[in-house]
């Protein structure tokens, strides 16, 4: 017992990986083409997990297997969003994905997997395995993405999404082994305390830094290292294109915290710099180009770009309240494009894709209650009162007019005006506008119930954001022990 | 012996200094590459004789006595003949895979221990190096096909080379297991972990008994030999990889298919077979009875056991067809030997483990 | 001081640089994988040197032995259109070659760097009875077991993948099931059938007569 008590932190993991590898050999022995059983096991795995995660968590920070797996209070609270976020994009995706023949146990399994490596990201210090569960995430969602072969798109997609995946990798490789090289230490605390006391070497750790801000970058797809972005949300069949968007990004959000933040705290003055470059250019870039798209998902990907600019500007804000905000951007983008890839994915049928703007025409008359649903979802995209997208913005741009990025602050809200026009083009479209068909929409109970939730959600969260913000803040606070 | 080797070193080490120790270690090589060239000659005489027989034949007995000089004879000749390159070939490389294919088989043998003592280089990494260097020989092959500028060479190196790494992993794994059992990778532990005073009973093939199988099969196919000769099937591709090589460039071949089954042999031997050990040791009669016998006697009758049964293999066996051969690759040997290692791992837990 | 270790290290050092090149400049792609294999083998050589003979030889034994020999088995089998593959070069050359120029100046500056310079550290000898090997292993099933236990997970996911990706059944396909083969007994496959005696002979025949001839049939 005693051995097994010393992994009491990485339960869920572990669960996890077991519960994975039941599945995917429980899999050959079910028969049927719409995989419930598997399907009825992944869930239950997932709220396994989010049981495991709650029952485990202590206060303080734990680290196990020789530091380079840690748990702390944001970790638990990024994995049970992850675990939510993996759930929801299930019920959602399910009867799109049975219609297109893809539902198989292996794209479930890979779910999983990708989700496993979500969690190992979110839960490493150790730069060995922030980079693999970055891998391990990575693999999953390329496989994820090539699984419908005989779309030339959605393979064209793959491509371009692994190539470029592991350019960045690439980078980042080069960049970490530059950090050790400097420092003599992949451990992130160690590397933070070893540049602290004095490296010999300051150029050699900034080259190492460029190269990891850059390799990051990609993995966030901000500009100028977005040109992977749009193509593979647009080529990727919807499921997928959501499972991208979603909770990949909240393990995105942890790995930089880890390595800029944990590890390279220090090295602020540099970091913050560059951030601060790719969050406009990402915002600029994002949001203009994203009104010439006539492809909701292509716009969708321009908006992703958007407001990973956003989120960056949260980070470089380099307070506590920055970071807290961030997470707090993190989450809540989160359940705003779950809901918006949530809408494409009820709205289509087999054979009929519901991706582009002029499917939403006269969504009202089809559909009342589904349009002021999507409503909701992009007043929340554009930032208008009272939904929560309002409040997650105002506290990142709260935050950096705090550490006093004054022009950046303007620049942010200029672009989000910006920004506003394409988000609300699809409300107009909706409400103001002839439906093109007459067609019903058929949802699937599960899914249609979900999509109200996760409207209302948005607004009852923009109303009371309370309790979503301070657990951002207090697990940022509590896990970074920052000086503050 | 051992007296006469350390004088000669020590007077080498007067006379020559610095020099001495590459000079002596070519020496070496030389009295180990020496005899495996003589082996390889005569192995071909005693495929065909043993062939011949199993077929009711006699073999070539016109060249010296039982035809003896026969392997010299086909020498010269070989020598003699000219060296055709063909049109559209890759010179440089098509002269370079002959010799590729040769090396490999020839530099294993610098771990392999012929009796206590007998070694090249007592590496404790041999069992890795020895996987490595057998798994270079498939370039001479590869790029011999793809040299030569010829559609059946060609199909001939694309065979080899799925088959070669296919039966690579069952190997690798047949050898993890001794590994486990020797808990080391030196090959001269590996042996020495087999003496346990119970003669043959003390050896890893009883444990280990479904991998010596595995590991022995996976060498013949390792070596293109019938039933896996798929590389030169001359029913269907003409002679497979070399079908456009003359002379030596085919002697070459010839002397590396020979030297890589003589090497199968004495790995297997090594690995399962307790190598130089007597088979008798510690048994109350024959023990003493042949406590004299060196062990290079026992290493090179147990290489024997196995060469014959190469060659009893290809009178006995018809050749595989591609879809069995990827088959029993893939789908017996692997999982068995997978599962085979996660037996031995377990087994050698608990007190029932004797070697 | 030229020891005869860093005449043997320069000498692996050029080497693999040379395959490197010549990897990227080689006009036939079957040349480039091979100097591929070069390249490696030069770095084993390297890592040798550092007494890592456990890395030196799963080198060899991974890479050349098996990944590069599927690589050439795919880069042989497929027909490359070099002139296809060079369109375009000239255009994109100035990009590229600002890029690399850039890239090349920051190593310098890094690496000319007087501080960079003096952090090269001491190469750490060891007795003869060392085992990289066994260290090796000690460090990944102890400090490392986490590491490498996601390392595996990540193998696991590439062979879901691969499979996931590429098995396709095809029902017009014929296979071959050897357990099914193997498992075929007399009954399945051949009817004994008892003919009556011939008609021609009359009734009143031996009867061993007619079992022979029964068995004559058969």
């Amino acid at each position: 017992m005693s051995f097994l008590s010393t992994l009491y932190s990485a339960y869920a993991e572990i669960f996890l990986l077991v519960m994975v590898s039941v599945i995917l050999i429980a899999d050959l022995f079910t028969a049927g083409r719409t995989k419930t059983v598997t399907y009825l096991l992944v869930q239950v795995t997932l709220l396994g997990c989010s049981l495991i995660t709650v029952a485990t968590h202590r206060d303080g920070i734990d680290h196990l297997f020789h530091h380079m797996f840690v748990d702390d209070l944001m970790s638990d609270v990024l994995k049970l969003l992850s675990y939510m976020a993996i759930s929801m994009m299930l019920v959602y995706s399910r009867s799109y994905l049975l219609a297109r023949g893809l539902f198989s146990g292996e794209f479930l399994a890979l779910v999983l997997f990708s989700l496993l490596g979500m969690m190992v990201m979110i839960s490493a210090s150790n730069f060995i395995t922030l980079y693999l569960g970055l891998e391990l995430l990575s693999l999953s969602l390329y496989a994820i993405v090539a699984l419908q072969r005989d779309s030339a798109i959605a393979t064209e997609a793959a491509m371009k999404y692994f190539i470029l995946g592991a350019l960045a990798s690439g980078l980042l490789l080069y960049g970490m082994s530059m950090l050790y090289g400097a420092t003599g230490t992949l451990d992130v605390n160690a590397v933070s305390s070893a540049i602290q006391h004095g490296v010999p070497n300051k150029a050699l750790l900034v080259f190492g830094l460029v190269f990891v801000v850059a390799g990051l970058a990609f993995k966030l797809g901000v500009v100028p290292f977005h040109m992977w972005v749009p193509d593979v949300y647009h080529g990727a069949p919807t499921a997928m294109t959501m499972l991208i968007g979603t909770a990949p990004k909240l393990a995105a959000f942890a790995f930089v915290m880890r390595i800029l933040v944990e590890a390279l705290q220090p090295l602020m003055v540099h970091w913050s710099g560059m951030l601060a470059i790719l969050a406009v250019l990402s915002m600029a870039l994002g949001n203009i180009s994203a009104i010439a798209q006539t492809n909701l998902k292509r716009m969708f990907a321009y908006s992703t770009i958007a407001h990973m600019g956003f989120l960056l500007v949260g980070v470089l804000s380099g307070s506590n309240e920055g970071y807290g905000s961030a997470m707090f951007y993190a989450v809540v983008y989160v359940i705003m494009s779950l809901g918006g890839f949530g809408m494409i994915l009820l709205m289509s049928r087999e054979g009929f894709e519901a991706d582009k703007l002029s499917d939403f025409k006269g969504l009202n008359q089809r559909s009342p209650w589904l349009a002021f649903m999507m409503l909701l979802l992009m007043f929340s995209m554009a930032g208008v009162p009272p939904t929560v997208g309002f409040y997650a913005k105002f506290a990142v741009l709260n935050a950096a007019v705090q550490a006093g990025h004054i022009p950046l602050v303007i620049l942010a809200v200029l672009f989000s005006l910006i920004g506003a026009f394409y988000y609300l083009r699809i409300v107009k479209l909706m409400y103001f506008d002839a439906p093109e068909s007459h067609e019903r929409i058929y949802m699937q109970p599960d899914s249609s119930l979900l999509i109200s939730l996760n409207g209302l959600g948005v607004l009852i969260l923009g109303i009371l954001p309370g309790t979503l913000m301070s657990v951002c803040a207090v697990s940022v606070q509590q896990s970074l022990l920052l000086p503050h | 012996m051992m007296e006469l080797l350390q004088t000669i070193e020590q007077a080498g080490q007067g006379l020559l200094g610095p020099f001495w120790g590459p000079l002596w270690t070519l020496v070496k090589i030389v009295v180990i590459v020496a005899p495996i060239m003589g082996g390889v000659a005569y192995l071909t005489l005693a495929e065909r004789k043993i062939l011949g027989y199993m077929q009711d034949r006699v073999g070539p007995n016109r060249v010296g006595y039982w035809g003896l000089l026969q392997p010299i004879a086909d020498g010269v000749k070989l020598l003699m003949k000219e060296i055709i390159i063909p049109t559209g070939a890759n010179k440089f490389l098509f002269v370079a895979a002959p010799v590729l294919a040769l090396v490999p088989a020839l530099v294993a043998w610098a771990v392999v221990p012929f009796a206590d003592g007998m070694i090249l280089a007592n590496v404790n990494a041999g069992l890795l190096y020895i996987l490595a260097m057998t798994s270079l020989g498939v370039y001479g092959i590869i790029i011999a096909g793809w040299a030569s500028n010829s559609k059946y060479a060609f199909l001939g190196a694309i065979r080899s080379a799925a088959q070669i790494v296919s039966y690579e992993l069952a190997m690798g794994f047949a050898l993890v297991c001794v590994l486990l059992a020797a808990q080391s990778m030196s090959l001269v532990d590996i042996v020495k972990g087999q003496q346990h005073g119970y003669g043959l009973l003390g050896w890893y093939f009883i444990p280990l008994f479904p991998m010596f199988v595995v590991y022995f099969i996976a060498g013949v196919a390792e070596t293109n030999r019938a039933p896996f000769d798929l590389a030169e099937d001359e029913s269907v591709i003409v002679a497979g990889f070399h079908t456009e090589y003359s002379g030596m460039g085919f002697a070459l071949f010839f002397l590396a298919e020979y030297a890589n089954m003589i090497l199968i042999s004495a790995l297997t031997s090594v690995f399962f077979l307790g190598g130089w050990l007597n088979p008798f040791e510690g048994w109350p009669v024959l023990g003493a009875m042949t406590a004299w016998v060196p062990g290079l006697f026992w290493m090179l009758a147990k290489m024997s056991v196995f060469l014959f049964i190469f060659l009893w293999f290809r009178a006995t066996f018809p050749r595989y067809r591609y879809d069995q051969l990827m088959r029993l690759g893939w789908k017996v040997f692997i999982p068995l030997t997978l599962v085979w290692v996660v037996v031995v791992a377990a087994w050698m837990q608990t007190p029932l483990w004797f070697w | 001081m030229m020891t005869i270790e860093t005449i043997v290290f320069y000498l692996f050092a050029a080497l693999s640089v040379f395959a490197g090149l010549r990897v990227i400049t080689a006009r036939n792609p079957v040349h480039a994988a091979l100097f591929l294999v070069l390249a490696f083998f030069s770095m084993a050589g390297i890592w040798l040197l550092l007494e890592a003979e456990f890395l030196a030889i799963t080198l060899v034994l991974v890479y050349v032995g098996a990944v590069m020999v599927l690589f050439l088995f795919v880069v042989m089998m497929l027909d490359v259109d070099l002139v296809q593959l060079r369109e375009g070069f000239w255009r994109w050359f100035p990009i590229g070659a600002l890029l690399a120029a850039v890239m090349v100046g920051e190593m310098i500056w890094v690496l000319g760097n007087r501080q960079t310079a003096e952090t090269g550290a001491e190469v750490i000898k060891h007795a003869a009875d060392y085992s990289n090997t066994k260290e090796l292993g000690r460090l990944i099933y102890t400090d490392y077991v986490y590491p490498f236990e996601l390392a595996a997970v990540l193998l696991l996911v590439a062979i879901v993948a691969a499979i996931a990706l590429t098995l396709r059944q095809r029902r017009t396909a014929k296979r071959q099931d050897v357990a099914q083969q193997v498992a075929v007994k007399r009954n399945d496959r051949v009817r004994l059938v008892s003919m009556p005696a011939s008609a021609r002979v009359s009734t009143q025949a031996q009867p061993d007569e007619a079992a022979a001839s029964d068995q004559q049939k058969h």
